[in-house]
Parts: C-alpha cells; structure tokens; sequence
C-alpha cells in the first residue's frame, strides 16, 4: 500500500472537504454524548436549534462569528505566506485594550471620528504584538511557532496588569476591568434588540477585502509566492523578508481589530475574559476554509454555531460546555484528513 | 544582607527549582525525541494537560501512584499515536496537526474531567508522592535539600536524561533515530523503516510529555485544575532548541529555568507591592524567547525536521 498524489485535485473532493469533516467530527464526537447519558439525536437537534432554531439564536451565532471571522482571516493569511501566527490571541487582547484605552474617553469626538479611531488604533496595536516575532524570523531565524504562542501568555499578564492598574475602572466596584468605553466610540447595532453589531459587516468587508487583494494584486501573488516555494519567490526578484512583514502587519492588525470590535460592539469594556480562545479557534477556521478568505465567513459561522448551539443544549441536558470545543477540535482534525483525500489517493 | 541575595541561601529556594524543572525536563525529553526523528510536536502542551489529568483521575478511583504515572503515559502515547498517523505516513503539516492534537487533548480533557467529577467546585485532593530524602546528606546546607531530597518523579526524570542520552549516542537504535531526522533517504537506503522509527518516536515522546503532566498533578500539586500547564509545553518547545537537541543540555536549560522561575516567585513576595506581579510572573515566559533569540544563531536543527517524507517522493 502506498500514499500518491492525484495528478489533478479533485475539485468536488476539495469543495465537499469542509461538510465531509464536519460529518465525520460529530459522528466521532457521539460516544461522548452517550457517556454522559444524553439521547444523541435530541442533543445534536438541541445544538442546531440553538444554533439556527430562531432569530435570537441566529443573532447571537452571528455575534460570536464575528471574531472568528476576523481571527480566521488573521491566521489564513499568515498561514498562506507559511507565516506561522499561533499568537492571535495575544494580539487580540492588545488591539482590544488599546481600544478600550482610547475609547473610554482618552479623546472626545463624534461617533464619525471616534469609531475609525478608535478601530484603526486597535488594528495597529495587533500589527504591532506580531512584528516582533516576524522580524527575530526574517533576521535572526528565530521559530516564530514558540515566540507568538509564547507572547500570547505575556499578554494576558499584561493585560490583568493594566486592569489591575493603570486601566482600572474607578467606579467598577473594585473588579478588575476596564473602565467602559464612550457611547461614541460604541459600535452600532444592526439588527433591533439583538447583540449583533457593526462589527459583523466589518468582518465580512474585512475577509472580502482580503480575498481581492489576495487574488487581484501583487501583494497578495508576492505572500502566496513567498509560501509555496521562498527559493522561487527571491529567484524572481521578490524581498521575502518585506513580504513576510508586511504578511505580519496584516494577520496581527486583523487579529487586533477582532479585539477592538469585541470591545466597543459587544462588551464595552475590556476584562480577562474577553476572548474565550478566539485566537486559537481563529486556526480552526482557517483551516476549514481551507485558507480561502470567503470560506472564513462560513467556516466563522459554523464554529460560532457550535459554541452558542452547545450553550443552549447544556442548558436543557447538561452536557459540559467544553463538547463545543471537543467538536471544534474534532472538525479541525477531520478536515485535515478530508483534505488529505481531496489531494491524494491509496494505491495497493 | 539584602532580602533579594537572602533567597539565593535558603535551601528551599534550590529544592524549589528542582521540582520546577521536572516536568520541564519529562516535556522537553519528550519532544527532544519527537525532533530528532524529524517531527515537530505541538501537541505537547494538550498532551501534557492530558497526562495531568488522567494521572491525577486515576489515583482519585484507587490506583495508585505509579499506576496512575503508567497510565497517563499510556494516554500520552494514544494522542502521540494521533499525530504521529497524520503526520508520518500520511505527511500532514506538523504545525497544524500539532495544534490540533493539542485542543483536541486538552478540550477532551476538561470534558472528561466535567464528567468524572461533576459539581466539583473546589479540587479534591489525593495523596501525592513525598519528597523521600537521603538521610544525612539531605541536611547538607543550601544544596541537600534540592539534590537529595526529591519525589521519586523527580529521581525517574534524572534517570531519564541519562537513559536518553545513551540510547541516543551509544545504539543503534538511537543512531536510527537521528538519521531517519538528518537523511531520511539515507536510512531508507539502510533498510530503515523511516515511517516505522519516526512513529515509534512521536509516540514515546508524546508518552514522556504526559508523564511530565502528570508530574504536576501527582508530585508537584495533588489536584487538577484547568490550565494548570501553563504554557510549559510551549517552554519545553524552547528549551529544545536552547539546548541544541541534546538531553544533558535540556537538563542545563531545564534547571536554569526552574532557578528563574523560583527566584522570581520569591522576589514577588520580598518587593511586593512596588511592582505588579504580573511583571514577574512574565519573566519566564520572556527569558524562554530570550534563550531562543541567543541560541537560534548557533541552532543545528535536525536537517529533515518538518519535512514529511514519502518514499519515491522528492523532500
């Protein structure tokens, strides 16, 4: 038996992958289910109508695809220039707090002003968290993996620093978090009595963006060059140290702005749990979408789907919360092996 | 005397870095082993979560010590098992299949756990290894305690490094290891199984990292909590390359850590108040990137690290 490559990838093999892996995560994901005792059926239904079942769900599943879209795209682009960014979540936290920072009332300005501002701020400060790992790579060699995952726990100390501190709300009955940011720099609601927020359209804007700068100019031809083959992209001219950085200063402004719009769309504040893992689950999502930028918004979708479909399924059978990251992780796994298929076959 | 040098005379400052480096070392160990095969495993930190946890929960039903140590290996070995299929014969991205098996181990983890313990607010605790001294030579000033007054872990890991070390250097198996990790053509051409001695490899590193789990939950600590790893696989990961893929110095890298760590846990409670202990508790984490930066200009990594190797298939 031996491994060999397709001549041409199959094009239904590979659109199908992501479904195929999801299917496959939740039939792996059962026996767990039966060990805690619930009827495998109604939990999955329970899942989907949480996820789907009405509009509230719907919102929610939308607000908390949000910084999954933008922490996918963090990591699709990163990934496709072979920039390994573990560390989104660090950079999340860092766009969150300078948000939070500039937004409770550092400046004062209309909404007009005050929300691009504030964002823009937030963008830069995720830039600049993964700048210094791209730059010891690009000019001492040092694994990038090690330094942004290690990052990620310096910045959490940071940030309980700055809350405990410097940050603290004076008014917040001594809890550690941020002191609340202005109604004008809030982002605005987009559907009546729901938590969806601006943020989700700046999202899907962000990935569309992304997908026409990947595919339409020469930044995005130089990052996927300077991924699938270094050697070749310098023969032909290109800087690979330049493209690496300017890879880096997208993938952390992107991860930096899913920060800033959890802060001023949805919380308000900035405390330590802010981001239940959007940075690694970022990873999940852009390897379901197969680092495609428009798949990243369904692939969003389906992750934040799991989590609010999970919440509401232990809510009526008591099945631990952390099934939404068993099933995550499962797909993640799953569509490794589905994309395996898409481009190999098994020869006797 | 000042009260920041006092802590460099206390006994128990050294025996503190001691216990500190020896999850490190099982973790690094581990890895070490994985890389020099040629593959690189992310998925220590779940790993070792993992091994916490099921070495802990073992121990919590009845088993004891050491069977609870056995078992977490096991556990170790079926997730290495997981990422060594995916990443050896079917050759998919070490980076990804890493950090997969890492959520994958550590969510199942925390399932589990949610499962065998429901409602259990506050830890419950078991009956963890005592330090066994060496009578007489314990008592010796500022060194005893750290040298001759540890867990039993402790002893296994020391023991460990020198086992790894000659296996490494002075076998055939070791010297199987290190080519299917430097020429995997090459070994292939001896008759090596490449896919074979790389599995075997991933599997018993992933084995040592969850015993280095369970080094916390059952010598270190005696219960479980969530993220109680923190991050040390991802150390373990540096501490690999600071010491340039050879066991005695991951012994070195190891203890030099622990000493920084114990110092900086000490020197919060002596300054407290002045500076915020966020800014300590940072400190290990930055000196790991630190040691990195120094040692990566030097680094030698093995030459077929991350590349997936397929027979009849040019790297």
């Amino acid at each position: 038996m031996r491994v060999e490559r397709r001549e041409t990838p199959s094009a239904w093999l590979a659109l199908g992958a992501p479904f195929a892996a999801i299917a496959l995560a939740l039939l792996a994901c059962t026996p767990l289910i039966m060990w805690h005792g619930s009827p495998v059926l109604e939990a999955y239904g329970l899942l989907l109508k949480g996820t789907l079942g009405s509009r509230g769900a719907a919102t929610e599943t939308l607000t908390r695809a949000t910084p999954l879209v933008l922490t996918g795209l963090a990591a699709a682009v990163a990934f496709r220039a072979r920039l390994w960014n573990i560390g989104a979540e660090g950079q999340l936290y860092l766009g969150a707090a300078a948000a939070a920072a500039v937004g409770a009332g550092a400046i004062a300005a209309p909404p007009w002003i005050l929300i691009p501002l504030v964002l823009t701020i937030g963008v830069a400060a995720g830039a600049l968290w993964l700048i210094g790992p791209a730059l010891l790579k690009t000019r001492l060699g040092v694994d990038e993996v090690v330094t942004t995952l290690l990052l990620n726990f310096v910045m959490l100390l940071f940030i309980s620093m700055m809350i405990e501190g410097p940050m603290k709300d004076p008014l917040g009955f001594g809890w550690p978090q941020s002191a609340p940011v202005l109604d004008e720099a809030a982002l605005p609601k987009i559907v009546p009595k729901s938590r969806l927020h601006l943020g989700f359209v700046i999202a899907v804007v962000a990935a569309v963006v992304f997908w026409l700068i990947d595919t339409r100019t020469r930044w995005g031809f130089e990052a996927r060059a300077v991924g699938s083959n270094p050697a070749a992209a310098r023969f032909a001219g290109m800087t690979v140290q330049t493209v690496m950085i300017r890879v880096a200063i997208l993938s952390g402004g992107l991860a930096g702005l899913a920060g800033a719009c959890e802060v001023t769309g949805l919380r308000g504040y900035l405390a330590l749990d802010l981001s239940p893992g959007f940075g690694y689950a970022g990873i999940v999502v852009a390897m379901l979408a197969q680092l495609h930028p428009l798949g990243v918004i369904g692939a969003a979708v389906f992750v934040a789907g799991v989590f609010v479909g999970a919440d509401a399924m232990g809510r009526t059978l008591g099945v631990p919360g952390f099934i939404a990251d068993v099933i995550v992780a499962a797909s993640l796994m799953c569509m490794l092996l589905a994309m395996f298929a898409a481009r190999y076959r098994i020869r006797r | 005397m000042s009260e920041p040098l006092e802590i460099l005379l206390t006994a128990s400052f050294w025996a503190a870095a001691v216990r500190i480096a020896t999850p490190l070392v099982f973790g690094t160990l581990g890895e070490l082993v994985c890389e020099r095969a040629g593959v690189l495993n992310l998925g220590i930190e779940g790993i070792m979560t993992a091994g916490a946890m099921v070495g802990w929960t073992s121990v919590y039903m009845g088993a004891d010590l050491w069977t609870g140590v056995l078992l977490a290996a096991t556990c170790g070995a079926v997730f290495g098992a997981l990422h060594a299929l995916l990443t050896v014969p079917l050759g998919l991205s070490q980076h990804v299949v890493g950090l997969g098996v890492t959520l994958l181990a550590s969510s199942l983890t925390y399932f589990s756990y949610r499962l065998l313990l429901p409602g259990a607010s506050t830890p419950p605790t078991i009956e963890a290894f005592q330090p066994m001294s060496v009578p007489g030579l314990s008592e010796l000033p500022l060194v005893g305690e750290a040298l001759f007054s540890q867990t039993p872990m402790t002893w296994l890991a020391l023991a460990l490094i020198l086992v790894a070390a000659y296996v490494l250097n002075r076998t055939p198996m070791g010297l199987a290891l290190r080519m299917v990790g430097e020429n995997p053509q090459a070994a292939e051409a001896q008759g090596i199984s490449v896919n074979a001695v790389r599995m075997t490899a991933v599997i018993v590193g992933s084995a040592l990292m969850a015993i280095g789990g369970a080094f916390l939950t059952l010598a270190a600590f005696n219960s479980f909590f969530f993220t109680m790893v923190q991050g040390r696989g991802w150390v373990c990961i540096a501490l690999v390359v600071f010491a340039s893929w050879r066991p005695g110095k991951a012994l070195f890298g190891a203890l030099l850590y622990g000493l920084f760590d114990a110092y900086q846990v000490r020197l919060q409670h002596a300054v407290a108040k002045e500076i915020p202990y966020q800014l300590f508790l940072m400190t290990p984490y930055l000196l790991s990137i630190l040691a990195l930066i120094l040692m990566s200009r030097r680094a030698t990594y093995p030459q077929a690290l991350m590349k997936p190797y397929r027979r009849g298939e040019r790297g």
